[in-house]
């Protein structure tokens, strides 16, 4: 036992806070606000498909063809076992494994980082059939408004793809705070917070998945 | 300085050093770094409004050119809504004072309040980058189509606003947090002051709504830069639904607005006619339902925009439903002054201000609710007038009064009593001679946003501006003595007012921690009948 008291770093309770609990509700109370004002800039986006997708429902089953199923099924098969590791690394910090809770956060980390490779392929292949947003749109299509699945597609697809970096980077935080023993079951706040910011990131990708590469 | 007492140690003087305030986590200090940004945003805004009152003086052009002058109303627009009146109460005097409220040390997330303020500064540089790059011309709303084709720098104003809108956002979510959790022993909800209420109400409100203008500004943007063509209808878009999208947070956001100032004038009442809120569970709860009411009502600025009728029927209607907290709490608000013992300080005269501004802006507001009426003022000098009776009428005389009813607490000095009578009469009378006059002349067919205007108008468009200078001289003459009782100002008693709120049981100005030990709360914020005050 005495091995594992030295790994670990002792957490100071902010001055304002009466103890760890205290401070570890409000920070949790403060992330689900965050996440709900997440979902409502994402609504904005859903609102905006839902109406245009309305109103040309044979151009969006006619461009979404060339979307690829296939790449867009891997990415979510990787952010949902990159959910499942991060759960794990939670569980893990909570009965401080430092060594798992680095590992379960490394696998989040590299399935999160095979999310973006699978999206720049995507993003490549679209960017040189010519598949953009109107201004640079030189695909062919047998509709006029063509461009405009596109551009929800980019837009969508490209603000997920920066809170998955967003994610990485808090990620690649963690580790190196993991390693440094500062996490552990008396004190685990950041790795929960971050745990719950990807769930969201993972959950929008599953409305997105269906919604872009699976209509008709 | 010559005969002085020794200086007590408060949260202005310790730690000294400007990096001490520069990285600052203290609630307090970010509350005065805040109320320095705003003031300097609402005085360049108002600069602007001066201008174009001045513009107006005659017919033709008199300054400016017509697109200098669609520059100047946007700019105007722009500064007052997203830099100074959105963050205005909450992000001054709300920081300052809910912790103190609470009787609390912090907000829950002090390093995260430091952050929305450098937010707020970066969004700032954006706003006045885009003044000097060639500044937008949209009007404050940046309507598409004209947004997304005019040659002026739309992009940096409305990321400016995308930027802000963060900076609120997150001081919402450290507001949420604190009223949830920092509340001092014995502070139940319902032993809570009304101003925590309200900024309860506007913390739902900005976290709720202001992420749908990020994304509809960010879609503005991705327009501009990449035809993305979601407001474009030459690719299949509809520029209505930019029109939806935007009111969906720009409705709400003037409750944003309004709310923390309902809050201010609940506690300058009960401070200064020394009596317990008539009927404190409908306060509180009527600034829950207006924030709620506030997100159904959105399609009332689309009238006239091929809006179905059966949706502005509806429209019309929830419209209507906003009317009816806010009555309660006008009411309720006079109900508590009678028989009460009235003290005509300057706070309270600026909450007597707010009321009378406050039913004109509230009851025109009903009037344009009502379809037959709103077709036939809308885009007039009406809805101009209307706004601005909310707006300035309603909450800048809210903040005026919170200001001078909390400057003691904030900086340990009372101001000119006088001098204060004086500016808030000045304020009243010239506000009226501006905006009353917009009444008259909406209603005879001016419309807003031009810039030449037919002979006929001359006469009350010049009375118009004459009172813009009234109304300047008297902001001004606030900005004067207050600055001079920083200076020359006599030292502020722990509790110059008798009120009963947790923040006049300490030091003015109050020690960095607030308190020396935590307050324990035995009774509501307002039971003059029980207790005395300290």
């Amino acid at each position: 036992m005495t091995t594992k008291v030295t790994q670990f770093v002792k957490h100071q309770v902010a001055h304002h806070f009466d103890n760890a609990e205290h401070e570890f509700d409000a920070a949790k109370l403060g992330m689900w606000a965050f996440l709900i004002q997440e979902i409502l800039f994402f609504g904005g986006l859903f609102v905006a498909y839902f109406i245009f997708r309305a109103m040309y429902p044979a151009m969006f089953v006619e461009a979404h063809h060339h979307l690829s199923w296939q790449l867009g099924g891997l990415n979510t098969i990787f952010l949902i076992t990159s959910s499942f590791t991060m759960a794990m690394a939670v569980r893990s910090a909570q009965v401080s494994q430092k060594n798992k809770l680095i590992l379960f956060l490394v696998l989040t980390f590299l399935f999160a980082g095979g999310f973006m490779c699978v999206k720049y392929v995507e993003y490549m292949t679209k960017i040189h059939h010519g598949y953009l947003p109107a201004k640079w749109f030189f695909g062919t299509g047998t509709f006029d408004t063509e461009p405009l699945f596109f551009g929800l597609y980019f837009t969508m697809t490209g603000l997920h793809g920066l809170h998955v970096l967003i994610g990485m980077g808090l990620i690649a935080w963690l580790i190196i705070r993991s390693n440094r023993g500062e996490f552990h079951k008396d004190y685990y706040t950041p790795v929960e917070m971050v745990g719950l910011y990807w769930h969201l990131v993972d959950l929008i990708w599953i409305f997105l998945f269906p919604l872009l590469y699976l209509i008709g | 300085m010559s005969e002085s007492a020794p200086v007590k140690d408060n949260y202005l003087n310790s730690p000294k050093g400007i990096w001490s305030w520069i990285y600052t986590l203290d609630h307090k200090r970010i509350g005065i770094m805040y109320l320095a940004a705003i003031s300097v945003a609402f005085i360049l805004g108002g600069i602007f409004a001066l201008l174009l009152r001045l513009e107006h003086l005659n017919p033709g052009p008199l300054l400016f050119t017509a697109k200098q002058y669609n520059q100047l109303f946007t700019l105007h627009g722009a500064i007052m809504v997203f830099l100074f009146i959105v963050p205005s109460i909450p992000a001054s005097l709300g920081n300052f004072i809910l912790p103190m409220q609470l009787g609390a040390k912090d907000v829950a997330f002090p390093r995260l309040n430091l952050t929305s303020y450098y937010i707020y500064l970066i969004g700032a540089i954006f706003c006045i980058y885009s003044m000097i790059a060639g500044a937008a011309d949209t009007g404050w709303t940046f309507y598409t189509p004209y947004s997304s084709t005019t040659d002026t720098s739309v992009i940096s104003m409305t990321l400016g606003a995308f930027i802000l809108g963060f900076s609120s956002i997150l001081t919402g979510i450290n507001f949420l947090v604190t009223i949830h959790k920092m509340r001092a022993p014995g502070m139940s909800w319902f032993k809570m002051p009304l101003f925590i209420w309200a900024l309860y109400a506007t913390a739902i409100i900005q976290v709720l709504a202001t992420p749908v203008l990020a994304i509809t500004l960010l879609l503005l943007v991705l327009e501009r830069t990449m035809n993305i063509g979601i407001f474009n209808p030459a690719l299949g878009g509809d520029p209505v639904l930019f029109e939806h999208f935007f009111w969906f947070y720009s409705h709400p956001a003037v409750y944003i607005m309004i709310l923390p100032a309902m809050g201010v004038i609940s506690e300058l009442i009960t401070a200064f006619c020394k009596r317990d809120i008539f009927g404190y569970k409908l306060v509180a709860y009527s600034s829950i339902a207006i924030a709620i009411i506030a997100f159904l009502v959105w399609g009332h600025h689309l009238f006239v925009s091929g809006q179905s009728d059966a949706a502005n029927s509806i429209f019309s209607l929830l419209t209507f439903l906003v009317g009816i907290p806010s009555g309660i709490k006008v009411f309720n608000w006079i109900a508590t002054m009678y028989k009460g013992t009235i003290d005509f300080k300057t706070p309270f005269l600026y909450a007597l201000s707010f009321l009378a501004l406050f039913c004109i802006g509230g009851f025109t507001g009903i009037m344009l609710g009502a379809l037959s009426f709103d077709v036939f003022a809308h885009d007039t000098y009406f809805v101009v007038a209307h706004f601005h009776y909310v707006m300035m009428g309603g909450v800048v005389m809210a903040f005026l009064g919170g200001l001078h009813y909390w400057w003691p607490k904030m900086f340990g000095k009372m101001y000119s009593e006088f001098w204060g009578r004086i500016a808030c009469a000045l304020i009243f009378i010239g506000f009226n001679m501006v905006f009353f006059t917009q009444f008259i002349l909406g209603s005879k067919g001016m419309p807003r946003r031009y810039f030449n205007y037919l002979d006929q108008y001359q006469p009350l468009h010049a009375f118009s501006t004459y009172g813009s200078w009234v109304l300047g001289l008297g902001l001004l003459l606030v900005l004067i003595y207050l600055i001079d009782s920083l200076v020359d100002g006599k030292p502020a008693p722990a509790n110059p007012w008798g009120a009963l709120t947790l923040e006049w049981q300490t030091d003015s100005p109050p020690i960095t921690e607030n308190f020396t030990h935590t307050p324990e709360v035995h009774h509501g914020p307002y039971a003059f009948d029980k207790v005395k005050p300290s």
